[in-house]
């Protein structure tokens, strides 16, 4: 079970990622985030986003044209 | 900006400022702020209205050669020569804005509130600003006013440069 939870369905790049971000700002150390989008190009977004910034993608997931991302903060 | 000591930056030349040429440097610069990079935006030329309070952007087919638009499950070309009819940008705007709602895309308003709020640097060119009679109360509170000197600075010092 996720630490916060952000529904990100419906927007497009890049709000996913920023506001993803934002709420990482607000939370602890090795909390943990899931983030649930609709834009396809999310995947390879976060994937990007967590490996620059540290943070761990620990889940990736798609089903029926939602993308379920578990991130943790450690960036 | 970045709290990281060994932090990557970007910066970004804006010059130009219609509705679909804003969003290529706002959303790079918000990005790139929210990965932990120092951004800096300079605004110059046509790219220095959209740091006026109010925005009023607009879309033109003209120079656009490649412009199309969804429409009826299809895309329907934009040439070049609408932009000639009476009315031809008020359409265009109409139909780029209505996809921007449709697509869940931020509005440039949003990008840029966000831009601001996440620290980027923005830097106003002061050469355009009195080449194109704008007062400083025009503009959004928050930028610097500098000229290429000031921008050259920072693109010394800057990972990425883009010129947009």
């Amino acid at each position: 079970m996720a630490d916060k939870k952000l529904d990100a369905k419906g927007l497009n790049c890049p709000l996913p990622i920023l506001k993803a971000k934002k709420m990482l700002n607000a939370m602890e150390q090795n909390e943990t985030l899931e983030v649930v989008a609709t834009d396809p190009g999310a995947i390879k977004d976060f994937e990007a986003f967590c490996r620059t910034t540290g943070n761990t993608l620990l889940e990736s997931q798609s089903e029926g044209g939602n993308y379920t991302f578990l991130i943790q903060r450690t960036g | 900006m970045s709290t990281e000591q060994n932090a990557k930056s970007m910066s970004i030349i804006v010059t130009k400022g219609a509705l679909d040429q804003a969003y290529p440097p706002f959303i790079l610069a918000t990005t790139a702020a929210a990965m932990g990079l120092d951004v800096t935006m300079f605004f110059t030329f046509y790219g220095l209205s959209l740091l006026k309070k109010d925005l009023k952007l607009k879309v033109s087919t003209l120079g656009n050669t490649a412009m199309e638009m969804p429409m009826m499950g299809g895309h329907i070309a934009m040439p070049n020569v609408l932009a000639a009819l009476p009315g031809a940008s008020s359409l265009t705007t109409v139909m780029m804005k209505d996809l921007i709602k449709k697509n869940g895309v931020a509005s440039i308003e949003e990008l840029r509130e966000l831009a601001v709020e996440a620290e980027v640097k923005i830097i106003a060119c002061q050469m355009t600003l009195d080449l194109f009679d704008y007062k400083r109360e025009d503009l959004i509170e928050g930028p610097e006013l500098g000229g290429a000197a000031t921008y050259i600075e920072v693109a010394t010092k800057s990972d990425i440069n883009l010129f947009i």
